[in-house]
């Protein structure tokens, strides 16, 4: 991607995403306040250990959640302001594609209507319209994009091994013609030969469809190869974003450096001289305000300001964005 | 000799309505003492179920162990009752689950389930029992052993709680330590902890380690020799370096091959693996892995390929190696 021509397509803006405990004044803050923005054409990878709140990012950005703050500005309408309808017509594109290819498919129903129902849903609604024998058309189309023969087009998701639900599920977002992808950790319930053959379509869907991808994983390997972009995620806010190519080249926040440092690399000469950065305990509960830094309790290289004062994410060298005291 | 775990040609099968499945179809293997053996393969290629019959633990019916041997310093243990097995299983030989919370008794508390298992294999009294309990957490590195010994499992984190799994299963020094994807449901920060904590303990109590696991990365880190597995059988075994570098079977270095790595920016298409893993039931005799190789010849659709010995001490299954032989 060139840097003259961005073009942005959603813009995310302060958004917090709180959950109320039972019987507690506390809030779980799963999204504390992150802000980025989604460039056309683009990848944008979201990395992190659980908990961190990508899924979150994801779900409140599709509006599933109403976000307790914050503006999700998509094709310059903020989807965070409307009633349930113009949400409704506003979806259509940005579609989701979720982990379980297992959970995420009614065993119920045949494999042409679960890629045939958002097609039925938007044409009764008179968003968009098509006839029967269209949105038939339309599902033996899909089932070809995405790499299944449409003579199985009558079978049930428990007939399909995992890797062909996930080409379901797929073929069900693509449906509507959308222009955004939030696709949350497709391939981690795959094994490795088929999650390279997965990674491998959504490549080439992006180039046919001209497609923009907000892809989550907490596999930094896959999250690499597949972005143009990565934003790192810890306890609720964005810790870096940067180009792929420079997070990996030199990671700047302490967290990224420790992330990427554990990754176990194939290569059992390579494994055997590396510095592995060990953090020290676990990531604490997002249930209390934070008044410091979010990684300081952790952090390796924490100063005595860090404890008191929040950095902001900002703007270190070219693109390169971090939020850590180290880089003022 | 020097070899703690032998084994030879075994086979369990499942019966189910659709058919018998073949789940590990003649696996041979050994164990040398202090070595750590990786067992890699995808979801189904008969790896859990290998090291479950180790243990003798395959539910039976509908599960069975057909044939083959497995011997503990010389004694096979698909020959053993009741009573002798109990004297292996959590004493000589010990295992570590993917999910600690699902391995660890909600119900009860760390310091129960510690002692429970000291007691009953090392025959110390109770106060003695849990000296070495505080001990064993301590040694996988928990803060405060003395006072964490009486928490219940939920309040420990995962990490945590796999730590607590592994201090249960080394309490009694077993010779051989089965760690069936021990770090799947962690985190990698996590990951890279509990894998250098098994690593150095390993090293210290001279424990033989099976390590079974998807992730080539943990291979390359941990392993001395490496078996992949694929529909139940051991397609090829290696020295780590050696697999790595120069994978002889088509399927190890496919699978090599379609992982992105960190290290190095891969081009915009991964090498990918056409097709899908076969179905292990009803399989025919031939090479389970012809419909999807690259290399398949007449013969790997007809006769199952022999495990051919390869300098350095490594074995594959494939008729591609047969005529050098």
């Amino acid at each position: 991607m060139s840097d003259t021509n961005k073009e942005v397509l959603l813009q995310v803006d302060g958004l917090k995403q709180h959950f109320p405990i039972k019987g507690s004044h506390n809030v779980i803050r799963a999204v504390d306040g992150i802000s980025f923005d989604l460039y056309k054409g683009e990848t944008l990878g979201l990395v992190g250990e659980s908990g961190c709140g990508k899924s979150t990012t994801v779900r409140a950005i599709d509006q599933l959640y109403k976000p307790t703050a914050g503006n999700v500005i998509f094709e310059g309408v903020n989807l965070a302001d409307l009633k349930k309808n113009p949400l409704i017509a506003a979806r259509k594109n940005m579609q989701m594609v979720f982990q379980d290819p297992y959970g995420s498919l009614n065993p119920r129903m045949t494999v042409s209507q679960i890629i045939a129902e958002p097609l039925l849903i938007y044409s009764q609604r008179k968003i968009i319209n098509m006839t029967k024998e269209e949105i038939s058309k339309r599902v033996d189309e899909l089932m070809e994009i995405v790499g299944l023969s449409r003579f199985f087009k009558n079978r049930y998701p428990h007939e399909f091994s995992g890797g062909q639900k996930q080409r379901i599920g797929i073929g069900r977002a693509l449906a509507l013609n959308p222009k955004l992808l939030l696709l949350d950790e497709p391939v981690s319930a795959l094994d490795v030969s088929i999650q390279a053959q997965v990674l491998n379509l959504l490549n080439d869907l992006q180039k046919e469809f001209g497609l923009t991808y907000l892809f989550i994983a907490h596999d930094l390997a896959v999250v690499e190869h597949i972005s143009d972009r990565i934003a790192v995620m810890y306890l609720g806010i964005i810790a870096e974003l940067s180009s792929s190519k420079d997070l990996y080249a030199e990671p700047m926040h302490p967290y990224t450096q420790a992330l990427l440092s554990a990754v176990p690399i194939p290569d059992p000469k390579i494994e055997r001289n590396r510095e592995r950065i060990v953090l020290e305990g676990d990531v604490p509960s997002p249930d209390t305000e934070r008044v410091g830094c979010y990684f300081c309790d952790r952090c390796p290289k924490r100063m005595e300001k860090c404890k008191t004062n929040i950095p902001e994410l900002k703007v270190v060298k070219g693109d390169h964005q971090v939020a850590c005291f180290l880089y003022e | 000799m020097n070899t703690i775990l032998e084994v030879k040609d075994l086979q369990t099968y499942f019966r189910t309505d659709a058919g018998i499945v073949k789940a590990v179809d003649g696996v041979s293997f050994r164990l040398d003492k202090g070595e750590t053996l990786g067992i890699v393969g995808e979801s189904g290629s008969g790896k859990s179920v290998t090291n479950m019959s180790i243990m003798r633990l395959i539910p039976t019916p509908p599960g069975k162990i057909v044939g083959g041997e497995i011997l503990l310093d010389g004694e096979n243990i698909l020959e053993m009752n009741e009573k002798e097995l109990s004297k292996i299983r959590g004493n000589r030989i010990s295992m570590i689950f993917q999910d600690p919370m699902t391995a660890l008794n909600p119900y009860l508390k760390i310091s129960t389930q510690l002692i429970e298992t000291i007691r009953l294999h090392q025959g110390l009294d109770k106060i003695e029992a849990r000296k070495k309990a505080i001990e064993m957490l301590k040694l996988v590195g928990i803060p405060a052993a003395e006072r964490r010994i009486d928490a219940y499992p939920h309040q420990f984190s995962g990490g945590m709680r796999q730590r607590v799994m592994i201090a249960i299963a080394l309490s009694c020094n077993p010779e051989v330590l089965i760690a069936d994807e021990p770090t799947t449901a962690l985190d990698v920060t996590i990951q890279a902890q509990i894998l250098d904590l098994i690593k150095d303990l390993s090293l210290k109590l001279n424990t033989a380690v099976i390590m079974i696991t998807h992730d080539l990365g943990v291979v390359a880190g941990m392993c001395d020799n490496v078996c992949v597995m694929y529909a139940g059988r051991i397609v090829e075994r290696a020295p780590v370096d050696d697999l790595f570098e120069s994978p002889k079977h088509p399927y190890t270095n496919g699978l090599i091959q379609s992982i992105p790595r960190l290290d190095e920016k891969s081009s915009d298409r991964l090498y990918s693996i056409d097709g899908q893993p076969p179905n292990v039931i009803d399989l025919p005799e031939c090479c389970p892995f012809h419909p999807r190789c690259e290399k398949a010849m007449d013969v790997c659709s007809s006769k199952y390929p022999p495990v051919v010995e390869l300098e350095g001490k490594r074995t594959v299954a494939c008729w591609l190696y047969e005529e050098k032989n």
